[in-house]
């Protein structure tokens, strides 16, 4: 506490006696940013959480960002290393990056490959509990060519070798601060986490954990007049609609982030004329993941694994077709998502080389259809008007997390469901037990005891390969490896698997974009999962703030340094 | 009464550890994790490599037994050097409670944001039972008038309308339609000159108002209650048979004597003050106790959670202790030996 009160003031001080120095930048007063959760830490590498990497990303860098249409844009990095340059070896094992000559940090010292270098221990030291490791997966070494070349080399060949430090989830953290608090150390250097020194617009000046962080412009900033503002804010805590609220009716926040409200609440505030609402699309989807063995209780120890047999009716296509044909997507995004939300009838849709069009059938609910199909199968419906063939019932146990808009969208979906005689048994689970690992629970997305699930899963970047290896065979949890696996369907197909090798091996990306659309078409072709909506950001701007460009392939605030007061 | 007292706190000691051992073992058997709220894209054996640095892979007993001596022994050591700025032992080293989301020692959390709890929740007390004494009064006295009336509907309210309901309601009006007062506390403000005090008066106005409202209708309701059972008494005819002025008989003899019961509800009720009021400190995002509190159950940060509910037990059985002790000095009938 000592130390971090000294800190503070000593940064404090040092932000007053550069305010000295007039500049250019720094012209358009304060920027106020509310994120309704509030970030607890300012090291993205010791926590996952988008409201902790935003925050940090005012004030670290990466060597290249993404930008709002998912192209590499430099940062630190002097250009984007691709093969044709000769920065990514023809072989396609290292990828050698030139750094922007001067670099500052915001204590005045200078940038070096060393500093790359060292994020790179500090993130694959395995005492250190670093959140973002598996984006070294794969790299063997991280060397200083000299102080503005670093090269990274990997184990295999790597066809999209972009994973380490570009993007916002591995900015470049400063050796001279951090060396200290490598490996075990890192929880303890609370300094350090709570004031990182970067090399980005802002720098910290006070931080209060799981309430507010406080920028001041970086006057070592590389780009001359830019940040626009003197001081930021970033408060944190409440909840989307208040968020909303500050934002398009009071006035008194700038910006406001990941704005869940209700489409018809949103629409009225916007009335109000403040501000407006920004959107854009990543490749969160909304699905549902349909359970491919049997996860009956009676099962005991084989329940929902290979060995417990397949699944009673979901094992049948024409069922899980029907399922799909129900459901009145539209309906579903008018409901809960408005603006944030498209249909989509594909599990991988976007960027948009990567988007199929092969099952946009979907798009339009089809009940006749869906009971034609099920009828046709075999499932006749009962006296209680829900369909069984040889005595199982169609009665779905449909589980989610804890979330208002995901109440709803089960009600709706069990209403389309009971149209084509299909039962639906509604679940829903606190976010921290479904989504945590914990072994003793029965109620984890990878347990998966239930016939259907709902969540929305997206990947990092633009580069869908590590996803679409999800559905491997290999990936299917079980006991045997502790439940762990991303392959809740349980979909196992040896052509999949090929494809999933090959595309781990193929460079040219409109090679690599075909290959990941068919995985696509057939994992819906198949019906392991159902698509239901293509999830987009929203977030809130107030009409005197300029510069926004809304963005979910990196950072929202990627380009806060761009962001100005309208005059 | 020393003894009484003495016997009291020594018998405190065991309730405490049991109840921090419910607490932890509660929290602990809670199907909880502290990466579940994680991305999905980051792997799982990432997940456990990150669980075992919070260090979750050590036994039960052993957690516990850390964290009570963590609790116990080196969070008050870091006290007594903060206060006094001399080093007792090895304190470069000494492991603190260290919540899992900030990656820093809760008890530093717990300090930097008691002073705004204090601050709003405490002076919602303070107003709260400022309105209920003289409503309580004055509607006991005049029983059934329409002042009773109004009371008794306002203190309805006030008890039955949940303040996230209030609170939102007082936003729409005072923030959005009429623009007055800011819908989120600043808890940036310094307060060192006449405006920005101003500012720090208007941005608590509205969370304190919420909240006093809602006290002062439960105390205002005892209050009531207390003073109608003594309005009856043998002792009131006599001080009026007496010819002591209307006056005086109400406000010394029936007042002091049903404030008795009233203060015993008032200093049960002060952990809460301490506790926070969830509801309301996030609706306003005032940094407060409760706001820690209702981020760490969402985070599953367990170390928080379990250091700041303790602490509130102990707040607990510390004022009910308290509001015994009270009971015996103001009621000279009352006598504990």
């Amino acid at each position: 506490m000592h130390i971090l009160k000294k800190t503070l003031l000593a940064t404090g001080a040092m932000a007053l006696m550069a305010g000295g120095v007039q500049t250019a930048s720094g012209a358009d007063g304060q920027l106020n940013i509310l994120y309704w959760q509030a970030s607890s830490i300012l090291n993205p590498y010791l926590s996952g959480g988008t409201k902790d990497i935003e925050a940090s990303s005012m004030v670290l860098e990466p060597l290249a960002y993404y930008d709002e249409n998912g192209a590499m844009v430099p940062a630190l990095a002097a250009e984007i290393a691709t093969v044709e340059n000769g920065g990514v070896s023809a072989d396609l094992t290292s990828i050698t990056w030139k750094l922007k000559p001067g670099v500052k940090w915001s204590d005045g010292s200078a940038f070096t490959a060393d500093d790359v270098v060292f994020t790179y221990q500090y993130c694959v030291n395995p005492d250190g509990g670093c959140q973002q490791s598996a984006k070294f997966t794969g790299v063997k070494s991280v060397e200083a060519v000299d102080p503005t070349t670093v090269k990274v080399t990997f184990e295999n060949a790597q066809p999209f070798p972009y994973g380490p430090f570009v993007g916002t989830t591995t900015p470049i953290i400063q050796k001279a601060q951090f060396k200290d608090c490598a490996g075990a150390n890192a929880p303890t250097c609370t300094t350090q986490n709570f004031g990182p020194i970067g090399t980005g617009p802002f720098t910290v000046t006070a931080f209060k954990a799981n309430d507010v962080v406080t920028y001041a412009a970086n006057k070592m900033y590389r780009e001359a007049g830019k940040p626009h503002f003197a001081t930021a804010i970033f408060k944190g805590g409440g909840d989307a609609a208040s968020a909303a609220r500050s934002v398009l009716e009071t006035g008194e926040f700038d910006y406001a982030w990941n704005l869940q409200v209700e489409p018809e609440v949103l629409a009225q505030m916007v009335a109000a004329g403040k501000g407006k609402v920004v959107t854009s699309f990543g490749t969160s989807v909304e699905r549902l993941m349909v359970q491919s063995m049997n996860p009956s209780a009676d099962l005991g120890d084989k329940r929902a694994t290979k060995e417990g047999g397949p699944h009673p009716f979901l094992s049948d296509p024409a069922v899980r077709k029907a399922l799909s044909l129900a459901i009145d997507r539209q309906v579903l995004v008018e409901a809960g998502y408005g603006k944030a939300g498209q249909v989509t009838c594909n599990v991988l849709p976007a960027p948009a080389i990567y988007a199929s069009t092969a099952n946009d059938s979907c798009k339009t609910q089809d009940v006749a259809a869906a009971n034609k199909l099920l009828d046709d199968a075999g499932w006749a419906k009962g006296s209680d008007g829900i369909r069984a063939k040889d005595g199982v019932r169609i009665s779905i146990l449909y589980q989610t997390s804890t979330n208002g808009v995901r109440q709803g969208t089960q009600a709706l979906v069990k209403q389309m469901w009971a149209a084509i005689g299909v039962e639906a048994e509604l679940k829903n689970i606190s976010a921290s037990v479904f989504f945590g690992g914990d072994q003793s629970s029965p109620d984890t997305f990878q347990k998966f005891f239930a016939d259907i699930e709902m969540y929305t899963n997206n990947f990092d970047g633009t580069d869908p390969e590590k996803y679409m290896a999800n559905w491997q065979c290999s990936e299917i949890p079980s006991p045997s490896n502790n439940w762990l696996g991303g392959n809740m369907p349980r979909y196992c197909n040896a052509d999949y698997d090929a494809l999933v090798a090959e595309m781990g091996k193929t460079a040219s990306l409109e090679k690599r974009a075909a290959l990941a659309m068919k995985m696509n078409d057939m994992l819906m072709q198949y019906g392991a999962m159902i698509p239901l909506i293509h999830r987009g950001d929203v977030s809130a701007h107030s009409n005197t703030l300029e510069g926004v460009r809304m963005n979910s392939w990196d950072s929202e605030l990627w380009n806060v340094q761009d962001w100005s007061r309208k005059k | 009464m020393l003894n009484y007292t003495i016997r009291r706190l020594m018998f405190a000691v065991p309730t405490l550890l049991v109840i921090s051992f419910i607490i932890f073992a509660i929290l602990d058997l809670a199907p909880s994790d502290p990466t579940g709220n994680l991305p999905l894209t980051i792997p799982a054996d990432v997940r456990e490599r990150i669980r075992e640095s919070l260090g979750l892979g050590q036994p039960f007993p052993i957690r516990y037994m850390k964290w009570l001596q963590q609790f116990f022994i080196n969070e008050p050591l870091n006290m007594i050097e903060q206060w006094w700025g001399f080093t007792l032992g090895d304190s470069e080293n000494r492991l603190r409670v260290t919540s899992w989301a900030t990656r820093s020692p809760v008890v530093d959390l717990i300090v930097e944001r008691m002073p705004q709890t204090l601050w709003v929740v405490g002076m919602s007390y303070v107003v709260g039972i400022l309105i209920a004494l003289p409503i309580g009064v004055i509607s006991a006295y005049k029983q059934y008038s329409i002042f009773d009336q109004i009371g008794t509907f306002v203190s309805m309210i006030g008890f039955s309308v949940p303040t996230f309901f209030t609170g939102i309601v007082m936003i729409v009006i005072f923030s959005v339609q009429l623009g007055w007062l800011p819908s989120i506390y600043d808890t940036t403000l310094q307060v060192n000159d006449l405006s920005s005090f101003w500012k720090q008066v208007k941005q608590m106005m509205m969370p304190v108002f919420v909240l006093a409202l809602y006290n002062a209708a439960q105390i205002a309701r005892f209050m009531r209650s207390s003073m109608l059972d003594n309005l009856n008494q043998e002792y009131v005819r006599t001080a009026r048979a007496k010819g002591l002025r209307e006056k005086t008989v109400i406000l010394v003899h029936v007042l002091r004597n049903s404030l008795i019961p009233v203060i015993t509800v008032i200093a049960l009720g002060i952990p809460q003050v301490f506790g926070g009021a969830i509801i309301t400190e996030q609706i306003f995002r005032v940094n407060g106790l409760g706001q820690l509190l209702i981020i760490g159950i969402e985070g599953a940060d367990i170390p928080l959670v379990q250091t700041l509910t303790f602490i509130f037990a102990v707040l607990i059985v510390l004022f009910n202790l308290i509001a015994d002790i009270l009971y015996g000095v103001l009621d000279p009938r009352i006598r504990y030996d």
